[in-house]
């Protein structure tokens, strides 16, 4: 087997073994043969004008310069069963350094748990309470401030605050029911600049920022009722304009499992458009992993006495022409043969599109070991970094057997230790389960390894705060003035016959009730006020560089003009990226900027028979419908905003036999 | 003993949970007008009001439920948590110094207790090896647990039997002796200690932290290192507090226990030296001298512990308007030393001498330090200070006025004779006076100046 052995036959035997179809060919079948099952925690910024535990102003962020830098180490502290949790001991292995970098303007010393929590922001308290509502949950009598231990350093006090809300709550999608856990309100964290080697370095403007995390049920059992759902929350947060918009204000963590897989979370997912691809992939990889797990119990034999067999290699010595071994010279770095018993096949067995088991090693080494990568090469790549004879002499040293794997590690000698029990830990790990962790999620779809997930014993009381109790006269009040219901909208829309493709950009922006009033204000067609949101704004959006001043409510005040000057509302779409770039520009010197001139409709009309008789000489391909598109385009301009086009065309048509 | 069900619940919430027979530590369901709660019951801070019960939920956060939309309860298990810190042998390590840490309560060692959020202390060698395995690598570690109160609540005769201990310790040949402390009153025992116990051969260093060692970013695991280090391994034997130099985890400092203050209700860097620079500086790979001068470490056991208080004294802190009856209400009362923290170079307000007068004439032993903290006391420059100095107090020169009230306190323990006691105020025994302010040790930087930003941003804080 070993003389024949080909890592890419390997590679694309092993997936059409575990059946992975690409997404856009899945069907609900597929899903159901692998079990499919993912729920979310949908993360949204709250609009309050204070953080959420300090007087900082929340919304205000930094670009590369900062005033300070502080330094803190994380310790992991024990369970309350007297046991270390799985995160913490391996973020303690990571001994990373981590550096907040601090700007004045958006920190104080409560970001770097230099000075105890103030009182919790009521401003959020009330949001968080009011979306709680509209979410159907059940809303706690006290609130009571808890710390979730956090240690890879994303909040420098080694925990976040937060508070559950409400628990047991339900949304309605199109199609089904999914119910959620609970709503909490809790501090933002730290954004990441950097994680290089041992250090890791973080910018603390967004920390402290209010947040809501909503948690459903696993219950979705495909990727586009996940999107879905996540959709929904984010638009049900949005409908009550009281939470942040744009880049990062609304973050999701994904989570996701195969049939006899593990939960696995995929963190920090940016945008829902991600969302099918990514949890379509990590449901194969669990799949996949069950696979390898099942070949290990035929090629290795005896488990529990595996090992790996550890031949160090003298790095200066070492012949190569493979680059990142020949850069690594000099550095004092080590470099080591390892041989894998039974995992000839293992190693280039697929995991995600254009990833094997191999990556799985890798990534643990940057993240645990930390080491920067190209930090390994093995025996079944691909395309291999290294010669046949240069295998050939390694196996030889390691005296492997025909049916075994071989990997190649180098890094800096501090972190060889580790980096040994790395690999050791996952092979291991491969012979009986899909390891419990979160991964980091990437646009094309794949997802590679951040922590191992934590466990539920990482929460304990906040002893620096009072518990708040809610009573009923105040959440009755907070429930009066809610916004209509995201599903209610929904169909509302679709009553008023509002093209589909503009849902989700009405709903993003909150902007149903606007839509609402326009239509009911200057007695226009839903349907096209929609549109010109959903289609022509949106283009606009794209094309044109939004000023700070513009407001979606100066739609309204553009449609208003435009039907009391009587003019057509088309020319609202060529107006609109104006007011777009310029909200303060009157409308009247727009029209003058346009060159727009108010020219009575019979005026236009009149010029027809002269156009018709202008066609004929000018034009060689001479059709009817050519000859009425001529006209039309020659008269566009003019008719723009003084005749509809379809009376246009018909008055055309009369003149043109 | 009957054993409580109800921890901390007491009025009506005592009632709903009897009335349902729902215990603490039970996993319950709870029907409400706000809807169903499942969770465990936990017990209930006593501070907090009757009207919520606590409940646990299967995520692992705490909530609260109103009594008052509680309409049904029902009990469906029952599980009691038993918290215990793990104990693991503190390995001995042959040729490593014997180190002896000594316990007085506070939260340098603790965990917490994670359902209720109490507070226990990790103390006994093997429970401090389970939170900070690192101290193995640098001493042979033992304990003793003197008191457990906190910070606050030491006073005159916990100094005394600190004292005493440490000189059993000495003699016993220990290298080197750690207390664990509350930070708010550190430098108050630092200064005791240093008064108590002199000619130590070996450090004693005093150490607390800032944040419980339950966090992950506490401070308690590196000062306890630095501790450890300091005390074993350092050359300074003298009364030493070892706490953070900057906000981060860098380096720890040494300061004398007479020229350090607490200065920050909540930093991590809270202790600074106070008119002069600190002793040294420590990491775990060892102290680093920053003062040419200390007292070594010897071989001998020649301690001199000297324990000795009277209590009967107090610090006034001038302000403006001061009426005479404050000074005169300690005097009715027996008090026999005043340490006054007076203004500017050390002065107070006229209508006040009669009182002083008086105290003087009583026998009051009255002592003036300044508020502004750095600076030495000149009652020569201005008519008040030489009004003041007839009618009898004395300058403490550039003691602090924390340290001038231990120290009076601690010389009143040994005479009342006049002279005596001020011959003992004004000779120094470990720079509670100092003959001469260095340039470098008034350094209250303000933020803002480019030149102080420039420095901030290059080094960290």
């Amino acid at each position: 087997m070993s003389k024949s052995f080909d890592p890419r036959t390997n590679y694309e035997a092993t997936r059409k073994a575990i059946g992975y179809v690409p997404r856009k060919e899945a069907t609900q079948a597929d899903y159901d043969r692998i079990g499919f099952m993912s729920g979310l925690e949908v993360h949204q910024q709250l609009l309050t004008k204070e953080k959420l535990f300090c007087r900082c102003p929340a919304g205000i962020y930094q670009g590369e310069e900062y005033d300070a830098e502080v330094i803190r180490h994380m310790r992991p502290t024990l369970s309350e069963l007297g046991e270390y949790d799985g995160t913490a001991l391996m973020e303690f292995k990571t001994r990373k350094e981590i550096v907040y970098r601090i700007k004045n303007e958006t920190a104080c010393t409560y970001e770097v748990d230099d000075t105890p929590p103030f009182k919790m922001d009521r401003e959020a308290l009330d949001i968080a309470i009011q979306i709680s509502l509209m979410a159907k949950l059940n809303i706690v009598g006290e609130v009571h401030i808890t710390r979730k231990q956090y240690l890879d350093g994303s909040i420098p006090t080694g925990f976040q605050r937060t508070a559950i809300i409400g628990v047991e709550g339900e949304i309605y999608l199109k199609h089904k029911k999914v119910r959620l856990i609970q709503l909490s309100l809790e501090e933002d964290s730290c954004r990441e600049i950097s994680d290089i080697g041992h250090i890791r370095v973080y910018k603390t403007d967004r920390l402290g920022m209010p947040l809501i995390e909503t948690v459903t049920y696993p219950d979705c059992v495909n990727p586009e009722e996940v999107r879905e759902a996540c959709n929904y929350i984010r638009f049900l947060a949005r409908s009550t304009g009281k939470v942040r918009v744009g880049i990062g204000a609304a973050r999701q963590d994904v989570n996701v499992s195969c049939r006899g897989g593990t939960r696995v979370e995929i963190k920090g997912v940016a945008h829902t458009k991600w969302i099918p691809e990514l949890t379509h992939n990590e449901c194969f990889r669990q799949w996949a992993l069950l696979h390898i797990r099942d070949l290990l119990a035929k090629q290795v034999k005896h488990q529990d006495s595996w090992k790996m067999q550890i031949h160090e290699l003298d790095l200066p010595s070492f012949k190569t022409s493979y680059a990142p071994i020949k850069n690594a010279r000099g550095k004092g770095h080590f470099l080591l043969a390892i041989n894998l018993p039974g995992f000839q096949g293992i190693l280039s067995h697929f995991t995600q599109p254009g990833k094997m088991f191999a990556d799985e090693l890798t990534d643990r080494l940057k993240v645990i070991a930390c080491i920067e990568k190209p930090n390994m090469t093995h025996s079944e790549e691909i395309d291999s970094c290294l010669s046949k004879t240069e295998w050939n002499r390694i196996r030889n040293a390691l005296q492997a057997e025909p049916g075994d794997a071989q990997v190649l590690i180098w890094g800096p000698s501090d972190d060889r230790k580790t980096a040994m029990e790395t690999i050791d830990e996952r092979c291991r790990m491969a012979f009986t389960l899909v390891p419990n962790e979160t991964r980091k999620s990437f646009e094309d779809g794949t997802t590679i390894f951040e922590r191992v997930l934590p466990g539920a014993d990482r929460m304990y009381p906040d002893t620096d705060s009072q518990p708040i109790p809610l009573d009923n006269t105040h959440i009755e009040n907070l429930g009066k003035d809610l916004p209509g219901e995201v599903i209610e909208r929904y169909h509302q829309m679709k009553k008023w016959d509002i093209p589909e493709d503009t849902y989700t950009y009405i709903f993003r922006n909150n902007l149903f009730l606007l839509i609402d009033k326009i239509s009911n204000e200057l007695a226009m067609e839903p349907r096209f006020v929609g549109a010109f949101f959903g289609h022509t704004l949106k283009h606009v959006e794209g094309t044109y560089q939004r000023s700070k001043e513009f407001r979606y409510e100066q739609v309204l005040e553009l449609f208003r003009f435009l039907k009391e000057k009587g003019i057509d509302l088309r020319l609202a779409g060529k107006i609109i990226p104006v007011v777009y770039e310029h909200p303060k520009m009157d409308f009247e010197s727009i029209l003058t900027m346009l060159k727009f001139k108010k020219i009575q409709p019979e005026v236009i009309k009149s010029a027809i028979p002269f156009l018709v008789q202008k066609y004929t000489p000018l034009r060689r391909l001479s059709t009817h419908e050519d000859k009425i598109n001529w006209i039309m385009g020659q008269l566009n301009k003019s008719a723009l905003g003084n005749i509809s086009l379809a009376m246009l065309k018909s008055e055309i048509e009369k003149n043109v036999s | 003993m009957t054993e409580d069900f109800f921890q901390g619940y007491k009025g009506s919430a005592l009632e709903v949970l009897k009335k349902f027979n729902v215990r603490v530590w039970s996993q319950a369901t709870i029907e409400t007008t706000r809807g169903l709660f499942k969770g465990s019951i936990l017990p209930r801070a006593e501070n907090n009001d009757d009207q919520h019960i606590v409940l646990k939920i299967a995520s692992g956060y705490n909530v609260g439920i109103d009594i008052s939309t509680i309409l049904k309860m029902e009990e469906t298990g029952y599980k009691k948590a038993v918290y215990k810190i793990p104990e693991k042998e503190f390995p001995f390590t042959p040729g490593f110094p014997k180190v002896k840490l000594l316990g007085t309560g506070g939260t340098i060692a603790s965990r917490l207790d994670y359902r209720t959020g109490a507070v226990i202390p990790a103390f006994t060698p093997g429970e401090l090896y389970g939170a900070v395995p690192e101290l193995a690598d640098i001493c042979n570690l033992s304990t003793e647990k003197l008191f457990a109160v906190f910070s606050e609540n030491m006073g005159p005769e916990q100094y005394k039997k600190l004292a005493i201990a440490i000189g059993q310790e000495i003699e016993n040949g220990i290298d080197g002796i750690i207390i664990g402390h509350g930070t708010d009153t550190l430098h108050h025992t630092g200064a005791a200690l240093t008064f108590m116990v002199q000619n130590s051969p070996v450090p004693i260093i005093l150490v607390g932290s800032q944040r419980s060692s339950d966090r992950p970013s506490s401070d308690a695991a590196l000062n306890l290192m630095h501790a450890a280090t300091a005390a074993g391994h350092g050359d300074i034997a003298e009364v030493l507090i070892s706490m953070f130099g900057p906000t981060s985890d860098e380096y720890g400092m040494l300061h004398r226990g007479t020229r350090v203050r607490k200065m920050h209700s909540s930093y991590r860097s809270t202790f600074r030296t106070i008119g002069d620079i600190p002793v040294a500086t420590v990491t775990r790979n060892g102290v680093v001298p920053l003062k040419k001068e200390y007292n070594h470490r010897r071989k001998d056991r020649n301690v001199k512990i000297m324990p000795f208080f009277d209590d009967r004294v107090a610090i006034v802190y001038y302000y403006p308007n001061m009426k005479p009856d404050i000074i005169d209400s300690l005097v009715d009362n027996g008090y026999k030393g005043i340490v006054i923290a007076g203004t500017g170079l050390g002065h107070v307000n006229k209508p006040i001498y009669p009182s002083i007068e008086r105290a003087a004439r009583e026998g009051v032993h009255i002592y003036m330090t300044v508020q502004t903290l750095w600076g030495y006391v000149h009652m020569f420059v201005y008519d008040t200070g030489r009004d003041l100095m007839a009618k009898g107090i004395i300058p403490a020169e550039n003691m602090l006025p924390e340290v001038a009230y231990i120290k009076l306190g601690w010389a009143l323990g040994q005479t009342h004779d006049r002279e005596e006691v001020r011959r003992i105020m004004l000779t120094p025994v470990n720079d509670e006076i100092t003959p001469r302010e260095p340039y470098n040790g008034y350094l209250v930087y303000q933020g803002g100046v480019k030149e102080v930003e420039d420095f901030i941003r290059r080094f960290h804080k």
